[in-house]
């Protein structure tokens, strides 16, 4: 499923809303989600799951087509951990 | 790190802020693209948003696992899991944003 065709299916499940409307709905939730992280927050959904904000230092990477050695700068990376809810759906 | 929390009070708040439904209604629509993202990972189906991230189901086998405290060997069950992968969109915005407070 891809973002246009969850927002489609929204739509036809709210018929009173415009379709443009449905498609803010659902970018602003990714969007506040992605503002969220990128300030250093954590953003936790009840059953669901949990996204936050992993730290990675600095290291010595390789090219791996040439053998030579990098730096790699440290940085900080997105993390999404299930919840248990969805864990279990996904299981049954 | 700011290291504030997040929940669903925070999101239908800002759903209501810009589309202006009723806050019940704003929260009933974040509540729905959850079920239906969980409903389509439940098929085992894969779930794309554009300059977010994907969710996909990836299979595990069965393995042995140990039990740590006495040290017994159990099987792990062949089970499913739920992987996120940040778009390159969602990574950059990240790494970039106040990179300077991290420490």
């Amino acid at each position: 499923m891809t973002k246009s065709e969850l927002i489609d299916f929204l739509a036809e499940q709210n018929p009173h809303l415009y379709q443009r409307d449905v498609e803010r709905i659902v970018t602003t939730i990714f969007d506040e989600i992605g503002a969220a992280l990128s300030r250093g927050d954590r953003v936790e959904l009840r059953g669901f799951g949990a996204f936050s904000v992993k730290q990675r230092d600095a290291r010595v990477g390789r090219n791996p087509r040439t053998g030579e050695a990098v730096k790699v700068a440290a940085k900080r990376v997105p993390y999404f951990k299930t919840g248990k809810q969805l864990r279990d759906m996904i299981n049954s | 790190m700011a290291g504030e929390t997040i929940t669903r009070a925070q999101l239908s708040e800002a759903v209501y802020q810009e589309v202006g439904l009723s806050r019940n209604e704003s929260a009933d629509l974040l509540e729905a693209v959850l079920a239906k993202i969980s409903d389509t990972l439940a098929k085992g189906q894969s779930v794309k948003i554009s300059s977010f991230g994907s969710f996909s189901v990836r299979s595990k086998g069965q393995r042995v696992g140990r039990n740590p405290k006495t040290g017994e060997e159990v099987p792990i069950l062949p089970r499913k899991v739920l992987v996120f992968r940040p778009s390159q969109v969602l990574k950059a915005r990240i790494s970039g944003g106040n990179a300077d407070d991290a420490a």
